[in-house]
């Protein structure tokens, strides 16, 4: 041992130790860069519009195959547009979704969870009852329902999106804001005369951070994921926009002559919802002390 | 001395079970205990597990009104919980465990500081400096200030519960076990940080414990609980030396002691608590006490004046020769 005494590692320093533990979490970050990457600058790295229709190249298969051209490195689809640019800008609508579904999903599940755990009797009874009403129905199936009372459209099926993975927010807050609670520090914050807002977000909320993150990063798969799914559907983002999911629905039918408008949108979604479980996989380990070994 | 709380007739009953079948039932936690703390004093109340102690600290830190009975601080009742909130200030607590009672995502210095923030007294420089000042206090190094609670040993993260305890200048601190969780050799040092404060602070203590030990360093007065109710009250030193009650005797029996001459005859205490649930008619500890009689099961004996203290036993002068 040297006479310097070494500086304590951070909390960072000790998080990314156990982090990068798990060979899987770190690929699944590593993907997760390169689709942010390639989401930003989509106006630079795509060859074209992702709309725009080349008349003269339908179904033109990728670069390595017999018949392709270096115009289109992946092909074209079945009205003459680029593959490779609908995927890149498919990439940036599918963070978009993930993101926005995430975050809205998370901050109101968070403040029902919180109200419930600090409000306790009837409130706590009525937001929990709604939540398990929520869960009753098949996730899928339920954002179905949803989207044919709001109408088609990418934005109601987020929303049905944010209403179908509410539960597991506000179960998840609740829980781990009661668990909190029943803690010495809390009852001293509350006996130096803290108000029940400061408890709530300065106290417990930062406390029950671990498990929340964990969850928005699964949750990010999920929404991308169902958002996809509604998109297959119909009834989620519209032709002509660029969406995985909507792309995938739109070449279903030249599966047999044409592989890549059916394989590259459902490869570029299998990869992204991989990438988003296996970063959730290791944050979950790094942050949460009861899965330690 | 002056008197800065007085406490008549404490109770504190929780409603248990219920449910959709079940029977309804009241447990009495606390049951009529009274007590007055003066400045500068240590009230120590002693009692095994279960016996309400922890529920007498949150009643009289203000966190949880009683069912029944008055609490004074400064001459003014604490009626309602306008009063409450308005006189929490006054009376802070110091948990038996050091490792749950900081929030493990503040530093040190945050902690500190918090009470301040949240009654908005001074402005940032002051607060600050008044954290680092308390840190002074009570024994802590100026640079732990950034630090987290997980980066200290129990001892010293009872300093700091301590310190934060203080920050608000309450005159009245109640103690949960705040030594029970630590080792034997830094219970000393943390007991003596306490008394250091006490005679510097003229602060007043309610301090619970069940170490008999702790009580003798630390306390002026005892009050022995068994089962919700007081069961003998005095000044410590006639406590330890002519313990009035049977249960006292056998407590104090049964305190492990290292020196041979001081050892007594231990008397073993058989048997359980009685349920609180459903306590019974007469005297709680009539169960296990080897003096018991008819009168104690059918009577409960109220607590009366025996030489200075306060004994709850119907046979409390004849149980000495015993």
């Amino acid at each position: 041992m040297s006479g310097a005494v070494a500086p304590m590692p951070g909390r960072l320093a000790l998080f990314w130790r156990s982090f990068a533990e798990n060979r899987g979490a770190v690929v699944g970050l590593a993907i997760m860069v390169v689709l942010i990457i390639i989401s930003v600058l989509a106006d630079v790295l795509a060859l074209h519009s992702p709309i725009e229709q080349f008349r003269a190249h339908f179904l033109i298969p990728p670069i390595w195959q017999e018949g392709g051209v270096w115009a289109f490195p992946l092909g074209t689809d079945d009205v003459g547009r680029d593959m490779l640019s609908r995927l890149i800008y498919g990439a940036r609508l599918s963070l978009i979704i993930g993101f926005s579904v995430a975050s809205l999903a998370l901050l109101t599940g968070t403040t029902l969870g919180l109200t419930a755990a600090f409000a306790g009797g009837v409130v706590d009874v009525f937001i929990m009852r709604l939540m398990d009403i929520l869960l009753v129905f098949p996730s899928l199936l339920l954002a179905i329902v949803i989207v044919a009372i709001l109408g088609p459209g990418l934005f109601n099926a987020m929303l049905a999106v944010v209403v179908v993975t509410l539960p597991g927010y506000t179960r998840l807050a609740r829980a781990s804001a009661l668990s909190e609670l029943a803690r010495d520090y809390v009852t001293a914050t509350r006996s130096a005369g803290a108000s029940t807002l400061r408890l709530m977000f300065d106290v417990v909320l930062p406390n029950c951070a671990a498990p929340l993150i964990v969850q928005v990063s699964l949750g990010f798969a999920v929404a991308i994921l169902d958002a996809a799914a509604l998109g297959f559907l119909g009834l989620g983002a519209q032709p002509p926009t660029p969406e995985w999911g909507t792309m995938l629905s739109g070449a279903l039918q030249f599966y047999q002559r044409a592989w890549w408008v059916l394989a590259l949108p459902g490869l570029a979604i299998l990869f992204t919802v991989l990438a988003f479980n296996l970063v959730g996989d290791g944050l979950r380990d790094a942050l949460d002390p009861k899965l330690k070994r | 001395m002056t008197i800065l709380m007085q406490a008549e007739n404490i109770r504190r009953h929780y409603p248990v079970g219920g449910g959709l079948f079940g029977k309804k039932g009241i447990v009495k936690a606390v049951d009529g205990v009274s007590f007055t703390l003066r400045e500068g004093e240590t009230l120590a109340v002693v009692g095994e597990s279960g016996c309400g102690k922890s529920t007498l600290a949150r009643v009289a830190t203000l966190i949880e009104p009683p069912s029944d009975g008055t609490l004074r601080i400064d001459d003014a009742v604490v009626a309602d919980d306008a009063a409450r909130s308005r006189m929490r200030l006054s009376v802070q607590m110091v948990f038996q465990n050091p490792f749950g009672s900081l929030n493990p995502r503040k530093t040190v210095g945050a902690i500190l500081q918090e009470p301040l923030e949240i009654n908005s007294r001074g402005d940032a420089r002051a607060r600050e400096a008044a954290a680092r000042a308390m840190m002074d206090k009570v024994g802590l190094r100026q640079d732990q200030f950034g630090r987290y609670p997980h980066m200290f040993s129990g001892g010293q993260r009872q300093r700091i519960a301590i310190a934060r305890a203080l920050m608000l200048n309450p005159r009245i601190v109640v103690a949960d076990e705040p030594v029970s969780a630590l080792d034997v050799s830094i219970q000393a040092q943390v007991l003596n940080l306490m008394m250091d404060l006490q005679d510097e602070l003229k602060l007043a203590y309610l301090f619970i414990s069940h170490d008999l030990s702790v009580v003798r360093h630390i306390a002026r007065e005892v009050m022995v609980m068994y089962c919700g109710r007081p069961v003998e009250h005095g000044p410590k030193d006639t406590i330890f030396a002519a313990p009035r009650h049977p249960y006292t005797q056998m407590l104090l029996a049964a305190t492990p002691s290292i020196d041979p001459a001081r050892r007594k005859q231990s008397v073993a205490i058989k048997g359980e608590l009685p349920s609180p649930l459903n306590p019974p008619i007469g005297c709680a500890f009539a169960s296990r006490c080897r003096h018991a009689t008819d009168r104690c099961t059918a009577e409960r004996p109220e607590p009366r004046p025996v030489a200075g203290h306060a004994v709850a036993c119907h046979h409390a002068e004849t149980v000495m020769q015993a």
